[in-house]
């Protein structure tokens, strides 16, 4: 569905160059939910914006939805949806009437255009509001107006830039639910987004990116199961240096990183190296504060290939 | 060509749209020019030489431009919210045609203008104002002309500056040097040869003077197509760059 090749683009801000992509290369497949994860000014948003036509790429290729992107973005726009960050309505129109006008902007006649409008407000359960003003709609409802704008015309592929960025909990769930029903319509998603457990829970198959490039790709499965083992944090209250040098010799130990004045132990089995990790600690005299065993998260990934920690970064 | 027609008229249809949900300012527009009718024309009665329904020949014309000008040149503050929302980029991810975006909603500006117009010469006529029909219809088309013009070049700046912030100012510094070198509220005729020099490069000078042959009867006047003319060209020039602002607008 998405290919692209060495795809790069630099701004050029005063007198310096920033370069936001630096070369990514990625396939995405048909019907999948693609996510591109990453800390904010990774490149996402910018990569994103090349595949959907409206920033133009310095260097390399892409074919979107079988359209060379570099020498056809009329006819690539034609077939994807672009969803923006922000919400994207005036306040003084309702939902449908914003509806049948996107659906007449890709050339559907009007009365087909009212019935597609008709059944989106259906599909994303719009219905409570859809005839009312913009301005009086609440976060979770705006997106979900959003995403059914972005799709009206029935793309084979959309973008979601950040879908859920600024929602609380409950509709941050709900909004998982709207994107795997369009993937069940045979859509292919392919969104970016900051959250960890987003991409993990949501998505088929993820890109890491970080500074430009794309440092990992794969199932978060796949991706999880590269840093291997278990990984032990621990809460040494400011000795987490000296901890990772006490530890870091250890055979049951493969790496170790110091994140967010913790310390972060990769090891190959968790319920075997914590009693030696313990007795190492107290036998040095160094306090102990919390710590934890858990299975490696998609942040472990990122840690692994970044030597940050993506909370932080 | 059917195409560009149809998103135009589908652009247009949505602006002229939202326009009407908020009339008022269709109204608020016209204030202006009717106060200066009202204030400002009685004084023209006591200048010899332009006393009678003569003074509204030449008053009214003025007014009309000047009115064409202030209408227009502003149209530019809502693109800035529309961008900043993402309204605009949302568009240019379809395949709507990108001269249709512009040309949608100059013609809003145009049609308001138009319609505030027409009033305004409506409004004139217990003053003592008479104008014929033929010449009238030629100075609407002058006035959609500059319209399109005005409108056009509002947009371009809006997405060049994308804040409403330099805009003001910007178009504020324009607006009033090109309102006074128009002879708008007197003719330039008065003035001194090196303010006449000056103002013979500035194009509503030609539109303000057309307009006043125009309703002085003269339409046959070099005047009236030396204006339309050099309007018209312009128009075409700043459409032309405004709308290929509108393909690259990014935030």
């Amino acid at each position: 569905m998405i290919e692209t090749k060495a795809l790069r683009k630099s701004f050029r801000s005063r007198k310096q160059t920033v370069e936001a992509v630096r070369g990514v290369d990625l396939v995405v497949r048909e019907g999948e939910i693609f996510g591109f994860l990453g800390p904010n000014g990774a490149g996402k948003t910018t990569t994103l914006r090349m595949l959907a036509t409206l920033v133009e790429p310095d260097g390399g290729q892409a074919t979107v939805a079988g359209v060379d992107l570099r020498r056809a973005p009329g006819e690539v726009r034609r077939r994807i949806g672009y969803v923006a960050q922000g919400g994207c309505t005036w306040d003084e129109v309702s939902a449908r009437e914003e509806l049948v006008m996107q659906a007449r902007l890709f050339g559907v006649h009007k009365s087909d255009a009212r019935r597609r409008a008709a059944s989106a407000i259906d599909a994303f359960q719009l219905a409570e509001f859809a005839d009312r003003h913009c301005k009086t709609y609440s976060g979770g409802q705006r997106r979900r107006v959003d995403i059914a704008l972005g799709v009206v015309h029935q793309p084979k592929i959309v973008f979601l830039d950040e879908p859920t960025t600024g929602l609380d909990p409950q509709s941050r769930v709900h909004m998982w639910d709207e994107v795997r029903r369009l993937r069940a319509e045979g859509m292919t998603v392919f969104l970016t987004t900051h959250y960890l457990e987003e991409a993990d829970a949501l998505c088929d198959r993820v890109a890491i990116m970080d500074y430009g490039e794309i440092v990992a790709e794969g199932t978060p499965d796949e991706l999880k199961r590269e840093v291997a083992g278990d990984v032990v944090t621990l809460g040494v209250n400011g000795s987490a240096a000296r901890a990772a040098e006490l530890l870091s010799t250890e055979p049951y130990v493969r790496a170790a990183e110091v994140a967010d004045e913790n310390l972060r132990l990769y090891v190959d089995d968790g319920a075997s190296s914590i009693p030696q990790i313990l007795r190492l600690l107290d036998g040095a005299g160094l306090p102990l504060g919390s710590i934890e065993l858990h299975r490696p998260s998609l942040d472990d990934v990122f840690l692994a290939r970044t030597g940050r920690s993506l909370r932080e970064a | 060509m059917y195409k560009l027609a149809r998103d135009t008229w589908l652009i247009f249809a949505r602006q002229m749209g939202l326009l009407l949900r908020n009339p008022v300012w269709v109204f608020v527009g016209l204030m202006q020019p009717l106060f200066f009718l009202l204030l400002f024309g009685p004084l023209l009665k006591g200048i010899p030489g332009l006393g009678g329904g003569n003074a509204y020949r030449i008053f009214i014309p003025g007014l009309l431009i000047q009115l064409a000008l202030f209408g227009t040149l502003f149209v530019g503050f809502p693109l800035v919210s529309e961008l900043r929302m993402g309204i605009i980029e949302r568009m240019r991810v379809t395949p709507v045609s990108r001269f249709a975006l512009l040309l949608g909603r100059a013609g809003t500006a145009t049609a308001m203008l138009l319609f505030q117009g027409l009033m305004l010469v409506v409004l004139a006529i217990p003053f003592g104002l008479r104008v014929q029909v033929g010449p009238l219809l030629l100075t609407l088309a002058l006035l959609a002309l500059i319209a399109v013009l005005c409108s056009s070049l509002s947009y371009g700046i809006a997405l060049w500056l994308k804040s409403e912030d330099a805009l003001a100012p910007l178009l504020n510094m324009v607006s009033l040097p090109v309102l006074l070198l128009a002879g708008i509220l007197l003719p330039m005729t008065y003035g001194p040869q090196w303010l006449r020099s000056i103002s013979a490069y500035n194009p509503f000078k030609w539109a303000v003077d057309a307009a006043r042959q125009l309703f002085a009867g003269h339409p046959g006047d070099g005047a009236v197509w030396k204006a339309l003319l050099i309007v018209g060209a312009l128009a075409a020039v700043v459409v032309t760059w405004a709308a290929r602002s509108f393909a690259r607008a990014v935030r």
